[in-house]
């Protein structure tokens, strides 16, 4: 069946783009409407990195605010007007800050950015296609991204400025017009471009599912597929279940906002305003469609990154992945149980407490699966023969984020601890350290290991390794301490901590976070010099396998053209974690099994 | 000018890295590829083993410095709260442990079996035992874990005593209401659409006879130490949330939809502020959940005393009906002058 598929999908495929590529090859058709998915991958990536430099900025100047409350930065009112008045940013800049960074980062970064550049890119190539199965859909799913992405930032330069009631966007806040400046036009602005960003990771979830079912090449069966692979498929899954849910939230609150109904709104009296006429609704409704996507989302972010980490793992090991079964069948656990936990937001919004009681117990069984893939991760090092490539430095920084973030989740998902440690510095050092920085080494793992393939071109080495470790120490530095400050019970999301009682001791601290952070971001700019320089100017790969792996993408030529393999698809004879067997350093997935070899999977 | 000659500054540390870089690439690409990697895995093995440490040394001189700054160093306030720390420390031993060896052997195997021409890798694709041993033992923790924040969990949610009192507060932006039921120990019905900034803040009825005694009070609440308090919270515009870190609780404030929580303060203000060497002491209580551009300054305080200067505090509050109807007071029939300066007093605090 799948064979056929393929067979067809080559000839259909090949022909067209064939056709294409010697004809009329345009700079729009090549670089702008590309509908090869390495180039839409490159596309998702450089909108991501976009997005996430300004993302960091606008961490950068809250963290400003935080660290220096009392300061005035006269430098601060000639880029930022009248949002920082006298040289300090207004409150209401800084929740917009924090609304933006927060949004911009999960969705526009470590989803599209994410997913969007390695499930395009590594796809087609690892499991033997020329292409998506649907190329158009692949494009179209880029340039929903970028409009969304074009909305967005539109919504920083209205006059009411942007959305600034927290990326979570819980009514009635983000409802009512009158309650917050945010709230008006910034907040439509925000609703648009979050529908258009459903839209395009729909049309790219569908065509990722839709190519690794059926387009796989010859012999390649779902149990030989990379674990990148499998990662990459259930993060489909899990977008395409769970995001229309979002929208579906997201169409309510325009009627909320815009129509006079009330789902979400009731009793309300609006200072300045008065009482509203809308009766009956629930807020809480909203929290649940949100968080139906909003649960599942983090594992849509961390689900790649584990992935890419798994197999960056193994090949700079030399040693297959330990217990691919097990680390698949964590994955599917994982992907199953996203979808049920999704109430441990809510433990403190009035839960019905025996509701609450089994959401605790759903989302503790989460730590069993991971705990699963992180020692069989260790068990992929133990006795292996590592290379420290910058890609695998940043694997093994995932591990370790991953393990003290993840940690964390167990004091985060019990109800009870909840009930103290809920919106403080705790759940931001928590999902911080697990979500944000661990997707964000897996995506630097992904990007120095990939670079190669993508323009055949290698990063420079020695600024990978000052990158990640000046990261990681930032990394540490600035979240792990952020754990005592919520153990105070600090509150997220206040502009500022003076005032009060219970948590101005840690003014010092803020200071010193504060200080990491802007280091952290200047080795980041570190980062976007080698990868631009290095497009253009990097040292070229020479050999067609720089890393020496097993996997498909490597067999394909150091520049692949539109089709990526010149000839036939190759064809599989067996998993790709074939590393230190029988005696040979690594066994390419397009060799024959011999007669003598061991079986082993 | 200062900020154009840094930027400038900023911009020459840039070009230096990167030369510095590039002329390390140039170097490996003269020695041979086989040899730079040699050489990278060498420096990298050592800096893995050196973070190890390093990190662990960082940890210990974090804790040092802000262990006494948490509420853990403290002591909870309220009988809840114990058992919060309690649960806190539980569950901070158990992940303790496994962050520390699972951190060790990771950084240690990493610099262990960094690449060598003595050895060669181990084939070792899975073993059935070690995976079931993982499964389980995680599995086992996690069930302990499980069972102590449920117990936890349903006592936190579950009915206050009998004795309880019973007060009532509504978040707005940005402040707290609070309601006390009188001596009737009953409140009156509320309608949103009453509500009048001025003299009716939380919208009560008046024609309901349970209200007339009903007392409001803004920013600073009195409950008693030793007798459970239950909350009804609620809010007047958007979400808002009751949070109370000295007592390790919160609860969310959601228009139209009442939500509880109780808790038994172990100590009065006037203790905690000798317990913590604090003259300043305050419970107080911050709003948790993100509610427009005063967040940051939405707080409230909770004084616990003990019973008899409750009791003359209380004695001390007038029904918000005689503030909103100063004519229907009995004791303004007496001081007629004071009664109305009082009134437009409050009047002119609740319009801020």
């Amino acid at each position: 069946m799948s064979h056929e598929a393929v067979l067809h999908g080559h000839e259909s495929h090949g022909h067209d783009d064939h056709g294409h590529h010697e004809h009329h090859d345009t700079f729009l058709t090549k670089y702008v409407f590309s509908q090869d998915h390495k180039m839409i991958a490159k596309q998702f990536l450089i909108t991501g990195m976009v997005w996430a430099v300004l993302g960091g900025l606008m961490s950068v100047l809250f963290r400003l605010q935080l660290g220096y409350p009392d300061a005035s930065f006269p430098w601060l009112e000639s880029i930022l007007g009248k949002w920082a008045k006298g040289g300090q940013i207004t409150p209401e800049a800084y929740y917009a800050l924090v609304t933006t960074h927060g949004t911009v980062l999960v969705f526009f970064v470590l989803t599209a950015g994410l997913s969007g550049t390695f499930a395009n890119f590594l796809i087609p190539l690892q499991i033997g296609a020329r292409d998506m199965a649907s190329p158009f859909m692949n494009m179209l799913s880029y340039w929903f991204f970028f409009s969304a992405s074009i909305v967005m930032l539109s919504s920083l330069f209205v006059e009411t400025g942007p959305f600034s009631g927290g990326w979570t966007a819980y009514p009635p806040l983000s409802a009512l017009h009158d309650a917050s400046p945010g709230s008006k036009t910034g907040m439509d602005l925000w609703i648009i471009a979050m529908a258009l960003f459903v839209v395009s990771s729909l049309l790219g979830g569908l065509n990722y599912i839709a190519t690794i079912l059926n387009m796989r090449t010859k012999g390649m069966s779902m149990t030989r597929l990379p674990l990148s692979i499998w990662a990459l498929f259930f993060t489909a899954v899990l977008g395409v279940l769970s995001f229309p849910v979002l929208l579906s939230g997201l169409i309510l609150l325009i009627f909320d906002r815009n129509f006079g109904t009330s789902f979400y709104l009731s009793d309300i009296f609006v200072n300045g305003v008065g009482a509203l006429s809308n009766e009956g609704g629930s807020a809480i409704l909203f929290q649940h469609l949100f968080w139906f996507l909003g649960h599942p989302e983090v594992y849509i972010i961390l689900l790649p990154a584990m992935g890419m980490v798994s197999e960056i793992l193994s090949v700079n090991s030399r040693k297959p992945i330990f217990g691919y079964m097990a680390m698949l069948g964590s994955l599917f656990a994982i992907a199953v149980l996203a979808f049920l936990v999704w109430a441990h937001h809510m433990f403190v919004t009035g839960l019905n407490p025996f509701l609450g009681s089994v959401f605790v117990l759903l989302t503790l069984l989460i730590a069993v699966p991971s705990a699963i893939k992180v020692f069989n991760w260790l068990t992929t090092l133990w006795r292996g023969n590592i290379r420290f490539t910058p890609g695998m430095l940043f694997a093994i920084g995932f591990v370790s984020l991953f393990i003290s973030g993840g940690l964390t989740g167990i004091w985060l998902g019990n109800a009870a601890l909840d009930i103290h440690l809920h919106d403080t510095y705790f759940v931001i050092a928590h999902f911080h350290i697990v979500m944000g920085v661990a997707s964000m080494f897996g995506m630097f793992a992904g990007v120095y290991h990939w670079f190669p393939k993508m323009y055949g071109r290698y990063l420079n080495n020695s600024l990978g390794y000052i990158h990640f470790w000046v990261t990681i120490a930032g990394a540490y530095m600035i979240f792990w301490p952020m754990h005592y400050e919520g153990l105070a019970g600090m509150p997220r999301r206040y502009f500022d901590f003076s005032i009060w009682e219970s948590f101005k001791q840690f003014a010092d601290l803020n200071r010193f976070i504060s200080t990491v952070s802007m280091i952290v971001f200047a080795v980041q700019i570190l980062f976007l010099i080698n990868f631009f320089y290095s497009i253009f100017k990097g040292r070229k790969v020479t050999v067609q396998n720089p890393w020496e792996s097993n996997t498909l993408e490597w067999t394909a030529p150091i520049n692949p053209g539109h089709g990526n393999w010149p000839g036939e698809i190759p064809e599989v004879h067996r998993w790709p974690y074939d590393y230190g067997k029988d005696g040979h350093d690594f066994i390419p997935q397009t060799t024959p099994v011999g007669a003598d070899e061991t079986d082993t999977h | 000018m200062t900020l154009f000659l840094s930027i400038a500054i900023i911009a020459l540390i840039y070009v230096v890295i990167f030369q510095i870089a590039k002329a390390s690439e140039y170097v490996s690409i003269l020695k041979g590829e086989e040899a730079s990697r040699k050489q990278n895995n060498k420096i990298n093995g050592f800096l893995m083993v050196a973070f190890l440490v390093l990190g662990f040394i960082g940890i210990y001189v974090c804790n040092k410095a802000y262990y006494s700054k948490t509420l853990l160093a403290q002591g909870a306030a309220s009988v809840q709260g114990e058992k919060v720390d309690q649960m806190l420390w539980i569950t901070l031993i158990i992940t303790g442990i496994v962050f520390v060896i699972t951190q060790f052997l990771l950084f240690w195997f990493a610099y262990k079996y960094q690449e060598s021409d003595n050895r060669k890798s181990f084939f070792f694709a899975h073993s059935t035992k070690l995976e079931l041993i993982w499964t389980a033992i995680p599995a086992i923790t996690l069930t302990v874990l499980v069972i102590f924040g449920l117990r936890n969990w349903f006592f936190f949610t579950g009915e206050p005593p009998k004795n309880a009192m019973v007060v009532e507060v509504t978040g707005k932006q940005f402040g707290w209401i609070f309601r006390y039921p009188g001596k009737d120990a009953i409140f009156g019905k509320k309608y949103y659409k009453n509500i009048d900034p001025a003299t009716n803040s939380v919208g009560i009825i008046w024609d309901d006879n349970y209200s007339q005694d009903d007392i409001l009070t803004e920013q600073t609440m009195y409950v008693v130490k030793g007798q459970p308090v239950k909350l009804i919270i609620g809010s007047r515009d958007v979400v808002h949330d009751v949070g109370l870190t000295h007592f390790r609780l919160k609860m969310d404030a959601v228009p139209g939809i009442p939500t509880t929580m109780w808790f038994t303060p172990k100590y009065t203000t006037k203790e905690m502020r000798e317990k913590t060497n604090n003259p300043n002491f305050a419970y107080e209580i911050s709003c948790d959940q993100m509610c427009g551009n005063g967040h940051y300054s939405m707080k409230g305080i909770i004084e616990v005393v003990e019973q008899e200067e409750y009791d003359l505090w209380m004695a001390k509050q007038k029904p918000q009906y005689f503030v909103a109807f100063p004519e229907k007071d009995p004791s303004a029939v007496k001081a007629d002058g004071a009664a109305k300066t009082d009134s437009t007093a409050k009047a002119a605090t609740a319009k801020m």
